[in-house]
């Protein structure tokens, strides 16, 4: 192979340039770009806590989807003994009704797109 | 004869087992399973729900359309164009075809003219959920054969299976066939399977279903089969009701008054 040396420095090059935005997000210890949900409800509390929610928001929903449809049981209990309707559309989005900036600004994030969960759910600001 | 070592080990073994095994089981039972979630506290709750339909007052109202458009209005039903693409819950059909094997040369005048409402009959040995792969179709411990869209390939077993037709399948996006989204209740997307669920999140919240709510001749009465003494026995037990063909076995439901 000629030229071996420099095609290789090149290519060192090439890859340190093209993956300089993760050392550099490694290297600060934080993200350039974070995604900034809005909240604009006036709840003070979720059905439950926020940690939970951010990390696990997908399991409640399973688990609302298959007591709700499967099982019957309609009502969940928050941790401070509130009840709640497990509805997406009726208590989910009654709150976080800004579906743009509250769940698309995580989900194009983190790049999981749009969930199907609005083929058949209604976005309430979204009806006619 | 006397009983020896190895039998008496045998006999007090399986007793002790079965004294232990009992009051485990019976601990077990009375606790309740932990669960954050609590018994909705109005909600109607039914051993064998069934439906009985007074055709005598359906053919008094020959065109009446009440209990299809309170369906239609609260599930979101779309309303195609086409009607191979027809989504239908509760619908008309033809007496002949609504009742192929019954004897009707001298039954009430008029009725074999009335067009009889029909949907899904819940029935007590369902072929649809029997062949539906996914479970996306159950029966309910209350009689209530369910639909989850959320499980549905589409495949359409069930709507090969089903006797009666009454199961649609969504070749096309229901949501801009749909006149007025009722927003506490979701549309369905193209690719699933839907049915008349007796509706069974209306029941969840104390409601009677929307198609006997809307019927002011009171057509349609819903209730609990193993009730003695609610108005379907009492209706059952006063009139002659036919099924929709019995003959198949699956046992439907929904029973008519002639």
């Amino acid at each position: 192979m000629y030229d071996a040396g420099k095609i290789i420095v090149g290519l060192i090059i090439f890859l340190v340039l093209i993956t300089s935005p993760v050392w550099y997000n490694m290297a600060s210890g934080k993200s350039e770009v974070v995604p900034q949900p809005k909240i604009i409800t006036a709840e003070k509390e979720c059905v439950m806590g926020t940690e939970y929610m951010r990390e696990k928001h997908m399991d409640l929903l399973n688990e609302w989807r298959d007591k709700a449809v499967r099982e019957g049981e309609r009502i969940h209990a928050a941790p401070n003994g509130r009840k709640f309707n497990m509805s997406l559309t009726g208590t989910c989005l009654n709150c976080h009704s800004n579906k743009t900036e509250f769940c698309d600004a995580c989900h194009n994030y983190s790049a999981v797109g749009q969930p199907y969960c609005w083929d058949c759910h209604n976005i309430p600001e979204e009806i006619k | 004869m006397g009983i020896d070592r190895r039998k008496f080990l045998t006999i007090a073994g399986l007793t002790a087992a079965s004294v232990i095994g009992r009051k485990a089981l019976g601990d077990s039972l009375s606790v309740a399973p932990e669960s954050n979630l609590l018994p909705e506290e109005n909600r109607l709750i039914g051993h064998r729900w069934a439906m009985v339909v007074d055709l005598r007052k359906c053919k008094e109202q020959h065109n009446c359309t009440k209990c299809i458009d309170a369906c239609n209005a609260v599930h979101n039903i779309p309303q195609f164009d086409n009607p191979k693409d027809e989504v239908k819950w509760i619908w008309k059909e033809h007496f002949k075809e609504a009742f192929p094997n019954q004897e009707k040369e001298y039954i009430l005048e008029g009725l074999l003219e009335t067009p009889i409402t029909v949907m899904c009959n819940h029935c007590d040995n369902p072929p649809c959920v029997r062949v539906c792969p996914t479970q996306a179709t159950w029966k309910r411990e209350d009689g209530i054969v369910m639909m989850d869209m959320h499980r549905c390939i589409g495949c359409r077993y069930c709507v090969a299976a089903c006797p009666y037709g009454s199961r649609s399948f969504n070749w096309r996006d229901p949501r801009p066939f749909i006149k007025e989204i009722n927003k506490d209740y979701p549309t369905r997307t193209r690719g699933v399977v839907e049915k008349c669920n007796f509706c069974a999140e209306r029941l969840a919240r104390g409601q009677m279903p929307a198609c006997v709510e809307a019927c002011e001749e009171k057509a349609l009465i819903f209730g609990d089969l193993e009730d003695p003494d609610s108005e379907v026995r009492a209706l059952l037990r006063e009139n002659f009701a036919i099924r929709r063909k019995p003959n198949l076995g699956t046992n439907p439901e929904v029973y008519y008054i002639v």
